[in-house]
């Protein structure tokens, strides 16, 4: 089928397989990240292709408008909630990694809420927030505790909890499996010659546990952050940011697509990009520093 | 007294799985119940069972107005080339970037460990503007090419385990003249498969729940899919929460059934995905 030497046909296949995929990255990642820099510092529209260079104003609006970092307060509740999430991930997995009956049915039904749909979740929480019909009021008026009921999408200092508890909701069982999928990774005869040196089980998890798994919390935590850096589906779909639950992205998103200022928008994109990129770097750091 | 504290510490690992399940299933629970009652019963029967498990009423109402089927041909026509795309572009780097040695070889591994960490959500404002002077807004390929171009995890999981295939297969084959085509036709494509299948799951859920991508290019009413149909569906009709109910139920099927039947797969490729 093929009479071309091996030469011609390595040429063929380098070439007939990376052409596409190449140019397609190029094209969807890099060469936004890069035009993101140069609107950041136009006042394009968005509308049309008119636009004016006007220098660093964008960032200077950013930076002298204190609503736009503002917003950040708002991710915050959300990294919160993925520290303890991760907390609570990391219990988890150590019991369900240990002798117990039952641990894959457990390890199973706690990872369900990852594979539901994001969007649908968000609207289930929303009915079982509703203020008069929701099941949480109802629930907590049928035990009696009639004064726990709130209205939780409304009142302003229990609004961003009750969206971060969704993230957390969601997310926690795929960070257990993968804390499980680190924990069955230690050796087992690293257990075995502590016991014999007549290690109790907290010293087992202070001095091999921890020690072992440091890679993937490192791993956990920045992504923790960048996600809570990232918040955007929760708050959009539950109130579209209304009641003071903006997070910079939907503040980005709006003011591309609501106020027609791509300008402005490149440029606090290009500040989420900046920070989300130093948080990565630090955490390559970290681990490159480890692993000498 | 060893034994009595590893067994209240029993008692409490298992009180507090209890907890914990509780915490996941209440939630659903309410929304299975909910999707069977009438309006009148969601606001009165509070948390009790429905009294018809078999009213569908709700269910044909949340397809027919909330455009659900029209969601889901258009999702699964996405999903389709989507990711029958992202096997084919995955495993033929993985093959030309695994397998052999080329000046290029190194800046374009290099060029997929950046794009890697450059987070969609903060390029789409650029992103944005590239597929307007594509012509794909409002149109299928504006989300099928981004799937295709802007994600590369089809190429990390596939260039990991490509390293694993042992090359002396390649070898042997070459002593009896195949081709390079047919060696990747017939030798790397197969014996990728346990990763195919991973990343096939992944992908399908994620380009699944997905909201973002479908919500800022395909706004309109005859593109949606199931993310931007219920969205669309629950502002308007806000106080149905019963028929809402039924909806998410209806959702929520399709990725529950790949997790019950494939689990061994999803909880695979989780944990090599994220610990590489």
């Amino acid at each position: 089928m093929f009479n071309f030497s091996y030469k011609t046909q390595r040429y063929l296949i380098l070439f007939g397989f990376l052409t596409i995929p190449v140019l397609l990255s190029l094209t969807f990642s890099y060469y936004p990240a890069i035009s993101l820099l140069y609107y950041s510092l136009t006042d394009w529209s968005g509308l049309g292709w008119d636009m004016n260079f006007i220098g660093l104003d964008n960032y200077k609006e950013i930076f002298t408008k204190p609503e736009v970092f503002g917003a950040l307060k708002n991710n915050l509740y959300y990294f919160i909630g993925g520290l303890v999430q991760v907390a609570l991930s990391l219990y988890f997995a150590v019991i369900l990694t240990g002798k117990l009956r039952g641990r894959n049915g457990f390890r199973a039904m706690l990872f369900i809420p990852y594979v539901l749909h994001s969007v649908a979740t968000v609207i289930m929480f929303k009915n079982l927030y509703h203020m008069e019909y929701g099941s949480l009021n109802v629930l907590l008026g049928s035990i009696g505790l009639e004064s726990w009921q709130q209205s939780w999408l409304g009142n302003k200092h229990l609004v961003n909890f009750s969206l971060a508890f969704i993230s957390m909701w969601k997310y926690m069982g795929l960070n257990m499996v993968i804390f499980i999928g680190a924990l069955q990774s230690i050796p087992s005869d690293l257990y075995e010659a502590a016991s014999i040196d007549g290690a109790n089980s907290r010293q087992k998890f202070r001095f091999i546990t921890l020690p072992s798994i440091r890679k993937v919390m490192e791993l956990m935590l920045i992504l923790t952050l960048t996600g809570a850096l990232e918040a955007f589906d929760i708050p959009y779909v539950m109130l579209l940011g209304a009641n003071d639950t903006s997070t910079f992205v939907i503040k980005t998103v709006d003011t591309a697509f609501k106020y027609q200022n791509f300008g402005l928008a490149s440029a606090m994109a290009v500040i989420l990009l900046i920070m989300v990129l130093i948080f990565i770097v630090i955490q390559r750091k970290l681990l490159f520093r480890e692993e000498r | 007294m060893k034994r009595e504290e590893s067994f209240s510490f029993t008692i409490f690992k298992y009180v507090t799985l209890a907890m914990a399940l509780f915490v996941v299933f209440f939630p659903l629970y309410s929304v299975f119940i909910g999707a069977f009652k009438t309006q009148k019963e969601y606001y009165q029967s509070g948390l009790r069972m429905p009294a018809d498990l078999f009213n569908f009423e709700n269910f044909s109402k949340v397809i027919e107005i909330g455009k659900l089927g029209l969601g889901f041909k258009n999702i699964l026509i996405i999903l389709v080339i989507a990711v029958a795309g992202n096997v084919l572009f995955g495993t033929m780097v993985a093959y030309a970037v695994g397998r052999f040695d080329f000046k290029l070889k190194k800046p374009i591994m290099g060029m997929y460990l950046i794009a890697q960490v450059i987070p969609m959500v903060t390029t789409q404002v650029a992103t944005f503007s590239v597929i307007k002077s594509l012509h794909l807004y409002n149109t299928m390929g504006g989300p099928i090419i981004l799937y295709l171009g802007a994600d590369v995890l089809q190429i990390v999981i596939y260039l990991q385990f490509v390293n694993s295939i042992p090359k002396d297969l390649d070898e042997s084959a070459m002593m009896e003249g195949a081709s390079l085509f047919r060696i990747y036709r017939s030798i790397i494509f197969p014996l990728l498969g346990p990763a195919t299948a991973t990343l096939i799951i992944l992908k399908t859920i994620s380009i699944y729940n997905d909201f973002y991508t479908p919500y800022l290019y395909m706004p309109s009413q005859k593109l949606k899919v199931v993310s931007t149909a219920i969205y669309s569906f629950v502002g308007p009709n806000a106080a149905q929460l019963n028929v809402i109910s039924a909806g998410i139920l209806i959702i929520f099927i399709p990725t529950l059934l790949l997790f019950l039947f494939l689990q061994r797969y999803i909880f695979a490729g989780v944990t090599n995905g994220a610990v590489k």
